[in-house]
């Protein structure tokens, strides 16, 4: 490891693969929420004609692959919001026309050998120079402070954008920074892994987090975890490994998703084979149930006949025995029909709740 | 425990909290809904009711600004609509659960965006807007839910948390698109319930429905609204006396009529749900 950190390119690419693993899931989490897990492929279609410009007009490749991408994403963004049918057409024809663009203009470039292409495409750490290095911080911290800032209201409009428009929330400005902040994200990755494969870095660490996440935060934070373990992870190995820095991150980052996929698919079925479920009801236990709420350790069991119910998906668990309220009268009784007894709860109870 | 999500009343001169003059909306080929003259006061509790198709929802999005206002005008809190920004003041309730399934998100979570309108562009949510998302989440009986796992909730505590969501922003009118489409009997019974409560903090509502079913004791004006056109405009006792009259010439593939007792020999049967809110204004 010594070693590793010793070689000067190998610091600055995990350097750049800390950056990326940060950024790509933060960004990446609200396209699998909006299902665009796609788009930031076709980005890095155009940002390849970026490259190339920048190659034979000798101007920083970063720079104009940056330029070409935020111009994409915001035409994408007016061209979605049009809601044309043939929308999804224009998209095709952008990103097939940068990504052909690109490989035109690059082979008239000085440079313009199939290994410099690949490069661009794959990802490769020996191409990280060291005025990059400090390009892509600055764009990095520009895309997480610009997306905790803007958090709550990029989750409002990818989760609900009828009611987001409803309310009032600016939708479509929203919708531009987020593709914005898409195309920077690929600019930033290129390097490391590749205009080809970034998605994937986008995508795949968030499809993992679902598998363990419960809540959207959660999400969020996992979805860093294992996007920062598969970049810099994916760079360590490739050295010794002497793969493509690109491929091997993503290779770690589909790894984990398989192996958390089978744990966590494991062990729901150890859970469910364990946890006892309660016999059902037809009412919904609730603060007008009419059966004593109490506490149970980091949740609320409903005491039901002297049992503890505990919410849980579509269901009640059984948690034991109450030792206050035993078994007895319950305040309410269950239609025997599976019919509700929730309708006879006397009047509305509001003015008594604290 | 008594929030008040209104603003202080204003006067009179703004009572109306929705008013349509000769509106026609529709999707750009021709208006869906025509000529349409309709002035909803604060206090109301109003069901917009029609089958499939007929309007009401179209009714509903352009009062909302979801879709193309052809011609009239639309004033909302005495602003005409084209000047009202403010529109935080409109609590939309959507009739998909829009719960985002991609994703993985708390009640709490998804509660919270309704507080969005309310803090600015930048702002992040304070400890009192924190109280207002578990307020909202307590009035509609989730306060046990907040940190589950939405795409986990039944289909009526998913409507609940879409009607928490849209409480906390403290609307002065609550629009709700078919908040019982496809929520089972007990549960629709906990839905009136809810609704039980809002209408006791005096929340003004405005409920787009096929059916009436639980929600028609809480109603203080019926709404008919059938071929693009409104058909009926009148109190539930007046509306139970021409309920014959406006839906006679419905054929009986309109399921939901069948259920408001299309049929004759359902008109007057254990299925009227004896109103008795009548008093509200």
């Amino acid at each position: 490891m010594i070693d590793l950190l010793s070689v000067d390119f190998m610091q600055r690419a995990l350097i750049a693969a800390l950056l990326v693993g940060t950024v790509a899931p933060m960004v990446g989490i609200f396209l699998v929420q909006r299902r665009l897990s796609l788009i930031g492929d076709g980005m890095g279609h155009v940002a390849l004609a970026g490259v190339a410009i920048g190659l034979v007009s000798g101007a920083a490749p970063v720079l104009t692959a940056l330029l070409a991408a935020v111009i994409a994403a915001v035409v994408i963004e007016l061209l979605r919001a049009k809601g044309r049918t043939n929308g999804d057409v224009a998209l095709a024809v952008i990103f097939y026309g940068g990504i052909a663009g690109g490989v035109v203009i690059i082979s008239k470039s000085p440079d313009g050998t199939p290994a410099n292409l690949m490069k661009y495409l794959f990802g490769s750490i020996l191409t990280t120079q060291r005025t990059d290095l400090y390009v892509f911080a600055a764009l990095a911290l520009l895309i997480s402070v610009t997306t905790w800032a803007l958090r709550p209201r990029l989750f409002a409009v990818a989760n609900d954008e009828e009611y987001a428009r409803a309310v009032g929330l600016p939708v479509l400005p929203l919708n531009i920074v987020l593709a914005v902040l898409t195309a920077t994200t690929v600019v930033v990755a290129m390097r490391v892994v590749g205009l080809l494969l970034i998605s994937a870095l986008m995508i795949v660490p968030n499809a993992t987090s679902q598998l363990v996440a419960r809540s959207f935060s959660g999400g969020l934070r996992w979805a860093i975890a294992f996007g920062l373990v598969s970049s810099v992870g994916g760079v360590a190995l490739s050295y010794p490994l002497d793969t493509p820095s690109g491929g091997t991150i993503v290779l770690l980052a589909v790894a984990l998703f398989v192996v958390t996929a089978v744990v966590t698919g494991v062990l729901a079925r150890v859970g469910s084979r364990r946890h006892d479920v309660a016999e059902t009801h037809a009412h919904e236990h609730g603060a007008e149930c009419g059966h004593p709420a109490v506490t149970h350790g980091d949740h609320v069991d409903y005491v039901h006949d002297g049992h503890l119910h505990a919410a849980h998906e579509g269901h009640y668990d059984e948690h034991g025995v109450h030792h206050d309220h035993p078994a007895g009268p319950t305040p309410q009784a269950e239609g025997a029909d599976g019919s509700t007894s929730v309708g006879t709860a006397p009047g509305p109870t509001t003015g008594s709740r604290p | 425990m008594r929030t008040a999500p209104l603003l202080p009343l204003e006067p009179t001169s703004t009572d109306e909290v929705v008013t349509l003059r000769g509106a026609s909306f529709g999707y750009g080929d021709g208006p869906v809904l025509s000529d349409v003259d309709l002035s909803i006061r604060k206090g109301e509790i109003v069901a917009i009711v029609g089958p499939n198709g007929s309007g009401k929802s179209t009714l509903m999005k352009g009062v909302l600004g979801l879709n193309e206002r052809v011609a009239g005008t639309v004033t909302l809190f005495g602003i005409d609509s084209g000047d009202f920004h403010d529109r935080a003041r409109l609590g939309y309730v959507p009739q998909r659960h829009t719960l985002s399934a991609s994703v993985r998100a708390t009640a709490e979570e998804i509660v919270a965006t309704g507080r969005l309108p309310r803090i600015g562009w930048l702002g992040r949510l304070r400890a009192t807007d924190r109280q207002i998302v578990a307020r909202s989440l307590d009035v509609v009986g989730l306060a046990d839910r907040a940190a589950t796992e939405v795409s986990t909730l039944s289909g009526g505590q998913q409507r609940r948390v879409l009607i928490a969501r849209a409480l906390a922003g403290q609307p002065e009118v609550l629009i709700m698109d078919e908040p019982t489409a496809g929520v089972d009997a007990a549960n629709q019974h906990v839905l009136a319930d809810v609704l039980d409560r809002l209408v006791e903090r005096d929340v003004t509502m405005v409920i787009v429905t096929h059916e009436l079913g639980a929600l028609e004791r809480l109603l203080t004006r019926i709404v008919v609204i059938d071929g693009g056109r409104i058909r009926f405009d009148g109190t539930p006792e007046a509306y139970a006396a021409a309920r014959d009259r406006v839906h006679h010439d419905h054929d009986s593939h309109h399921h939901d009529l069948e259920l408001e007792g299309n049929h004759p020999s359902l008109a007057h049967g254990p299925l009227d749900v004896s109103r008795t809110d009548g008093s509200r204004p």
